[in-house]
């Protein structure tokens, strides 16, 4: 699945999160790799390891997809290659706070 | 594919052989631990559980006390009561001894105190010790193995590479006739339809909508958001963000085969194949539920690293990155960031899992029972009375 190379993973094509394969420097070129898309971005954020990035301009309130499924909702805009976590994503499930 | 377990008169097979003394209230505690401190090799199981529970609940720590005791990795058992609790210790130790294993029942009230109860029990159990010794392991089809999945201070990576090999090595055992029991309810909130898209039939896949939806009511009853406390500090650190986020990465556990049935919590599945277990998001209560169930050995992914284990059952610790590898290799048994590190596949991973998996199960002890962690949890939802 992976290789020596890869900076990042794309899990399904659907997804618009990549997931740091290991620690990223904001300002660099990095490749994110899926099973069939290959994707280079500029990051705009330091990403640590198992942290996500922006693939593309995500709008405030737009699905988060990774595992080609909705895992939650962006609080804000995201650009694409931006730090993609607690800040600016949310959860839509188990919400006994917004009763 | 075969194994080597021991044989038990009920057609169970257990791959250990372990004497167990039983605590089935928290006034008994102090016998057990004392019983078993003189008894070479016999595992106490102490808790703070067995009185003043509501009935709902009270079942469900019987059940659960019973399902520890029958566990077939339990050779000869010694349940230990107070006399006048809840939990009533003398129909625990029938319930046990129904599945043929031998079985002795001390009550402190009835024995005349702590000294006499504790010198019951080493006397009985070290007669037990003697006759657990001459057993012999003998030839099993892994078909008669049940595999808990369980997953515990997940990372990102977690659902990347330690998930879905154990998903892998589940495949393999469910494709040879064996079972394997996926559970922490809670953990597949926005999995759910994923998982019901698997089921066997229509009633399997309504009951597992109707589990997830159980777990997030009683979430949403708090006025919490779940966030406060799943995904925990370190999963969030880790780089998950979100519980759904969680879930998807956690039910990859269960690989791709079909889910047979849901069963509640320290209920032995009726069928074989996959199977969803209702259990809480904490992996102590989660593992010893499956095991109550009759689950002989864990697998376990871990991102941040845990040493835990089971008092009763070899947990196989499989770790999705080589940096926790390194920091907590004492801990964990199986490195699946491997896979990031460009070294190996989710499948060859997997198959290492499934090969580990047979090996402890013929003997091979797993880094948390050579570390001695043994963790023992039972889950409440109500409060004492």
């Amino acid at each position: 699945m992976a290789e020596k190379t890869q900076d990042a993973i794309i899990i399904s094509d659907k997804d618009n999160v990549a997931t740091a394969l290991k620690n990223l420097a904001k300002g660099t070129k990095v490749l994110a790799r899926g099973d069939i898309l290959t994707m280079e971005v500029n990051l705009k954020d330091d990403i640590a390891f198992g942290h996500k990035f922006a693939l593309y301009d995500i709008l405030s309130g737009s699905d988060i997809i990774k595992y080609g499924a909705v895992i939650g909702r962006a609080t804000q805009d995201i650009k694409k290659g931006e730090h993609a976590h607690l800040h600016n994503i949310e959860g839509a499930r188990g919400r006994g706070d917004k009763k | 594919m075969k194994f080597m377990g021991y044989t038990r008169s009920n057609g169970t097979v257990g791959v250990r052989n372990h004497l167990l003394i039983l605590s089935t209230v928290a006034c008994a505690n102090n016998p057990v631990r004392n019983i078993a401190q003189q008894l070479t090799g016999a595992v106490p199981i102490t808790h703070q559980n067995g009185c003043g529970h509501l009935p709902r609940e009270a079942e469900r720590v019987h059940r659960t006390l019973v399902g520890y005791g029958s566990n077939p990795n339990v050779g000869a058992c010694i349940v230990v009561g107070l006399g006048c609790e809840v939990i009533q210790t003398k129909k625990v130790a029938e319930e046990i001894a129904q599945t043929g294993k031998s079985v002795a029942c001390i009550l402190i009230q009835e024995s005349g105190g702590t000294i006499n109860a504790t010198a019951e029990g080493v006397r009985i159990g070290r007669e037990m010790l003697s006759e657990l010794s001459k057993q012999q392991r003998e030839e099993h089809d892994i078909s008669d193995l049940i595999l808990a999945l369980e997953c515990g201070g997940s990372d990102a990576a977690s659902g990347i590479t330690a998930n879905p090999a154990i998903g892998v090595a589940s495949d393999l055992l469910v494709k040879q006739g064996g079972t394997s029991v996926l559970s922490e309810t809670q953990e597949l909130i926005g999995a759910e339809n994923l998982l019901a898209e698997r089921a066997v039939n229509k009633k399997v896949a309504e009951d597992i909508i109707n589990i997830v939806k159980r777990a997030e009511q009683s979430s949403l009853n708090f006025g919490v958001d779940i966030r406060s406390t799943n995904p925990g500090p370190g999963n969030k650190e880790g780089g998950i963000t979100t519980l759904e986020e969680k879930s998807i990465g956690a039910a990859h556990k269960g690989g791709n085969a079909v889910i047979q049935e849901v069963v509640e919590y320290a209920v032995k599945p009726s069928k074989k194949g996959l199977i969803i277990m209702d259990t809480p998001g904490t992996d102590v209560d989660s593992v010893t539920g499956i095991l109550a169930g009759g689950a002989q050995v864990c697998v376990f992914s871990t991102g941040r690293g845990t040493p835990v284990g089971a008092p009763i059952a070899p947990v196989i610790k499989i770790v999705s990155n080589t940096q926790t590898y390194h920091s907590m290799k004492e801990n964990i048994d199986i490195n699946a960031g491997k896979i990031i590190d460009g070294f190996c596949t989710v499948q060859d991973i997997g198959k290492e899992i499934f090969n580990e998996i047979i090996e402890v199960c013929n003997g091979k002890m797993t880094k948390a029972e050579q570390l001695g962690c043994g963790e023992f949890a039972i889950y409440r939802d109500s409060p004492t009375q």
